[in-house]
């Protein structure tokens, strides 16, 4: 089955003298060297300047916060369960009185960790939480020098209440498709 | 001033210019390399990347020297050092300039007027080749043999055609081998390259396989023989080989300029000359050779980006059954058509 035009039948005929002598390829390959000298760089110098991600891009996970800036997470161990890589711990706990402005509801994760090495980035996680708790970002993971210190645990997973993370890219795509009322 | 002070000058900043051509050759090899490739290249270090070949040099210094158990000590540093040696010996010969004077006295941009000129440069180049095959075998390595041994058998190929296409220029510059006369034969649009097309072609191309370079870098072919030659060299001893490399490609383009493209002749200099003064006349011609020199060195990284490395089988091909050949017939048409037209 013929899938594109680009395709070319392999000639292996000897070559006549002209193209033996080699200069006549030799000049039309510096020909479209130098145009490509005037072309416009495909560099991103990348520090400096940064690319757009996807929208669909998922990266680091964050656990979101409410608008009263209680943990949205209820330690229902949903997302545990979904991962393949079994990259997620949980250890949930319960509310005390008093910690009602900290946690929306009565159960909560004390211990929330994701090894950032056995994560494979599905998105699963994100898919399985049914309180809009975890979502995968834009944010690179950080490099670091040692295993250990890729497991994530909730310091650095909880959005600060003053910094929140941006997630309406996610959550619109997540509403169209499973939630068409919405 | 004496005159021999002032050659000893002239040494010093020619040395000096080959260095620094050589050290930003190598910037120039990666923003050319880059450029074609529609990218940036260096641009880290300093403005545009411009101390790049600093800090390369810093770090050819800094890294560690190792010296093989195996090696012949004394050869494996006797190896780069002639090649360096050899390099920077053929600019002694190259008119840079019109003469410049100083309270009456006239002094020749060219470090020796040797009536033997060109025979000079053919020799000292073949010469380099032995740097390259003292560091090759030196190395004790296979590798580094075979490099030595291409770099060798491929030096003889060329070289050949390569004389012969000189014999061509000499027929024109009735049989003077001195450079000086060869650039004085080349006034206004008088350039050779107008009468020896096919000649330089030949010269040109046996001029990259002689620098080593692409489509000719056999002898350091990365792919096949893990850097050739320098496989086992390290820290400044390998910076010297690729350094030497860039520094005969810098006295290629002079000696391609000042065969076939009258060297520091343009058209206008005779005019100019009765207009301005003796030195900045000079200094201009300096400059209209380096530009033609710069193009060169540009068209030497611009055929490197462009042509992949030849078969070895192609290349022993080429310059024994074309290059050779084409050579002796344009040395015999040149001889007829001379002969006819004198006659």
């Amino acid at each position: 089955m013929q899938l594109t035009n680009r395709s070319k039948v392999v000639v292996q005929k000897e070559m006549n003298w002209i193209e033996k002598l080699y200069l006549p390829a030799v000049f039309s390959g510096m020909a479209i060297t130098i145009k490509h000298l005037f072309r416009k760089k495909a560099t991103v110098k990348y520090p400096e300047v940064q690319r757009e991600f996807a929208p669909v891009y998922r990266g680091m996970h964050v656990l979101k916060r409410d608008e009263l800036g209680r943990e949205n997470c209820t330690a229902c161990g949903l997302c545990a369960v979904a991962c393949p890589a079994e990259a997620i711990t949980i250890d949930a706990a319960e509310r005390k009185k008093g910690e009602e402005n900290l946690y929306r509801e009565e159960k909560y994760a004390a211990k929330y960790e994701i090894n950032m090495l056995r994560c494979i980035y599905c998105g699963l996680c994100e898919e399985a939480c049914p309180k809009d708790a975890i979502y995968l970002t834009d944010r690179i993971v950080p490099s670091e020098y040692t295993r250990g210190s890729f497991v994530f645990g909730k310091d650095v997973l909880v959005e600060k209440v003053d910094e929140r993370i941006d997630v309406s890219k996610r959550k619109k795509e997540y509403s169209i498709v499973n939630n068409p009322g919405k | 001033m004496e005159p021999i002070i002032f050659k000893i000058i002239l040494v010093a900043i020619m040395f000096l210019i080959s260095l620094g051509i050589a050290a930003y050759s190598t910037y120039a090899e990666r923003k050319v390399a880059a450029f074609l490739q529609d990218r940036i290249g260096p641009d880290r270090a300093g403005p545009y990347g411009l101390l790049q070949p600093i800090a390369d040099g810093v770090k050819m210094f800094l890294k560690e020297e190792i010296i093989p158990n195996v090696s012949d000590k004394w050869l494996f540093i006797l190896g780069p050092s002639m090649f360096m040696v050899t390099a920077l010996m053929t600019s002694a010969i190259i008119p840079w300039g019109r003469p410049m004077e100083f309270g009456g006295v006239t002094y020749n941009l060219q470090v020796a007027d040797i009536n033997i000129g060109i025979l000079y440069i053919m020799g000292v180049l073949s010469l380099g080749v032995y740097g390259i095959m003292i560091g090759g075998w030196a190395s004790n390595n296979k590798y580094a043999l075979l490099g030595a041994i291409r770099a060798s058998s491929q030096m003889i190929s060329y070289e050949l055609a390569m004389g012969m296409s000189i014999i061509s220029i000499l027929l024109l510059t009735d049989g003077s081998l001195s450079l000086n006369a060869i650039v004085d034969g080349q006034k206004g649009w008088n350039w050779n390259i107008l009468y020896q097309p096919v000649g330089f072609i030949i010269f040109l191309v046996c001029a990259f396989a002689e620098a080593n370079r692409t489509p000719f870098d056999l002898p350091e072919s990365e792919s096949e023989l893990i850097g050739g030659y320098h496989t086992e060299y390290s820290s400044m001893k390998l910076g010297l080989f690729l350094f030497a490399e860039y520094i005969n490609m810098f006295i290629s383009s002079a000696i391609i300029s000042t065969l076939y493209f009258g060297g520091y002749n343009f058209p206008g200099l005779d005019y100019l000359a009765t207009v301005l003064p003796t030195n900045v006349v000079s200094l201009i011609s300096v400059g209209a050779l380096f530009t033609k020199i710069f193009f060169f060195i540009f068209v030497f990284m611009w055929v490197r980006w462009t042509i992949p490395r030849f078969r070895y089988d192609q290349l022993m091909r080429l310059g024994w059954q074309v290059l050779l050949p084409l050579a002796i017939l344009n040395m015999l048409v040149t001889g007829g058509i001379l002969t006819f037209f004198n006659s």
